[in-house]
């Protein structure tokens, strides 16, 4: 996990190996703050009505502990990490 | 008997529905086994897909539910919000006992004891015929489990599968955000199998006669057949059975029209996809031929317009009402549709080509023309409700630019048409109207 290594490791970083997660929005929460867009533009833009636009890549390693925060930042907890979707079982 | 009017889910069935002892006297019983294999064996060798819209295979909804192994509930949904359809309101008035018989088969298949009968509150008809049906089940006690029959609000979204469980588990009819899934947990978190009506009535016909005899009609890949409400510029408009594969000219001409003398045609509902006449006439109604074309068969909707309609004027007003039938929960949806559908609204009532002109007097480019404006908010708007009726809506869009793109270029620049004022060819229920969500709600 050399990756992992050198990943910057931002304030609320926990030390988990999330790589492969991926944001995902809950569409009837989100109300056009914007936050994210902000916090993470490597993933997240806006559309013509402040509404996110996510990137589906999964995320890399390096972006994880950025896209964690996003979501921690999201005033309606509208944005989520989850698993790759190939591992998620519920 | 050719190939467009031979019934099955319609046969024996004259103006109204049959009797329950003359729908067994022309059906027979139906088994929870066939040819040796339990019901959803069969269902899953017959290839039957759903044919509520979404084409999922029926086999591995049953499995999905079967598996819970916990108590599942049953819904068969007629809620039919699609306006250009009337395959589900004419199935239960016409044969409400293979419904019944299908609800009754998935429910032993799944271990339900409990099942729901969505309708269309405005399908009176239908109403008629299911209560006339469940009560002569009741005096012959034929069924092991007990049946509702629930009315749905009027709306395109209230048929939605996650909309149907919220408004079922005493919600408003409007969808969710999943997962979970419906079979995961549904109606009053229960698993719950939902599945379209006439998909019942097909399985209650499997059970009966076995996966091989299904699959003597329709393709390999897409076997049995399928109900169609042909409407527009036909003689005689409706619906009909027809084995999957048909070619759309022979439906056509079936219902007494002429695709050489049409504009195009909308397939799939008002969800669907327009086709040039052109390709209208080569095209065979199946996934495989429907697909290049960006189009699918959907609920089976398919619409003619006329060759003097404006398709521009029609795809505008289909816009603006389907718009205004978000569910009004998801940001894109609500403001990109209503985005696009003012937009349509401006290359018909000319203020696209006004605003053209002066940017043109004033020696300025504009900024982003209005089709390219289009299909970029179609782009964006995809995807990104909780349900799909964002999708839906652009999928029209999409497919009226890419197929009459001279049609759409010319209203950009010179606004109006002579056809933009004719009476509409493409009905809509009048007024879509918000309060009836929150009346049922």
């Amino acid at each position: 996990m050399s990756a992992r290594a050198q990943r910057p490791a931002p304030p609320a970083a926990r030390a988990e190996p999330d790589a492969g997660a991926r944001l995902r929005v809950n569409p009837i929460a989100c109300e056009a703050h914007g936050l994210c867009a902000e916090l993470l533009p490597e993933r997240v833009r806006l559309d013509d009505w402040g509404y996110p636009i996510l990137d589906d890549r999964p995320l890399t390693p390096a972006l994880v502990a950025h896209a964690r925060r996003a979501a921690a930042a999201c005033p309606t907890l509208a944005l989520a990490l989850e698993r790759d979707r190939s591992s998620k079982n519920q | 008997m050719n190939a467009t009017d031979l019934p099955r889910l319609l046969a024996g069935a004259g103006r109204g529905a049959p009797s329950l002892d003359a729908h067994l006297a022309h059906h027979g019983l139906p088994s929870l086994s066939v040819d040796g294999v339990g019901l959803v064996a069969a269902v899953e060798e017959a290839g039957l897909h759903g044919r509520g819209g979404a084409a999922f295979p029926t086999g591995t909804k049953l499995h999905a539910v079967a598996r819970t192994r916990r108590r599942a509930v049953v819904v068969a949904n007629g809620a039919e919000g699609e306006p250009a359809s009337e395959k589900d309101g004419v199935l239960l008035a016409h044969a409400p006992h293979l419904v019944l018989d299908g609800v009754q088969l998935a429910a032993g298949a799944v271990g339900a004891r409990e099942a729901i009968v969505a309708v269309r509150a405005g399908a009176d008809a239908a109403h008629a015929a299911l209560a006339a049906a469940l009560d002569e089940r009741a005096r012959a006690r034929r069924d092991p489990v007990a049946v509702r029959v629930v009315a749905t609000p009027e709306r395109y979204v209230a048929g939605e599968e996650s909309a149907l469980t919220q408004f079922l588990s005493g919600g408003p009819a409007r969808p969710a955000f999943t997962p979970p899934r419906p079979f995961e947990r549904g109606v009053g978190g229960r698993p719950t199998l939902i599945q379209n009506v006439e998909t019942l009535a097909h399985v209650a016909l499997i059970a009966r006669h076995g996966p091989d005899w299904f699959r003597a009609l329709g393709t390999p890949r897409e076997p049995g057949t399928a109900l169609v409400t042909l409407s527009g510029d036909v003689e005689r408009p409706g619906v009909r059975e027809i084995a999957l594969g048909t070619s759309l000219q022979t439906l056509v001409a079936h219902g007494g029209g002429e695709l050489s003398h049409a504009k195009a045609v909308l397939i799939g509902g008002y969800f669907g996809a327009w086709l040039t006449a052109a390709d209208a006439q080569t095209v065979r109604l199946d996934a495989a031929h429907l697909r290049p074309h960006g189009a699918s068969l959907g609920s089976g909707a398919i619409a003619v317009l006329p060759r003097d309609a404006c398709v521009v004027a029609e795809t505008t007003r289909l816009a603006a009402w389907l718009a205004r039938e978000s569910a009004g929960q998801c940001g894109p949806c609500v403001h990109g549709l209503a985005a696009i559908a003012d937009l349509l609204r401006g290359l018909t009532d000319g203020r696209v080509a006004r605003a053209r002109h002066q940017a043109h007097r004033r020696g300025r480019a504009t900024a982003e023309d209005a089709l390219s404006c289009l299909r970029r908010w179609s782009g964006d708007v995809a995807g990104r409700g909780a349900c799909r009726h964002p999708d839906g809506v652009v999928r029209l869009v999409r497919s009226a630019l890419d197929a009459f793109t001279a049609d759409f270029d010319d209203h950009a620049r010179h606004g109006a048409c002579d056809r933009c004022a004719l009476e509409p060819a493409l009905p809509l229920p009048s007024p879509p109207s918000r309060a009836r969500l929150r009346a049922a709600a």
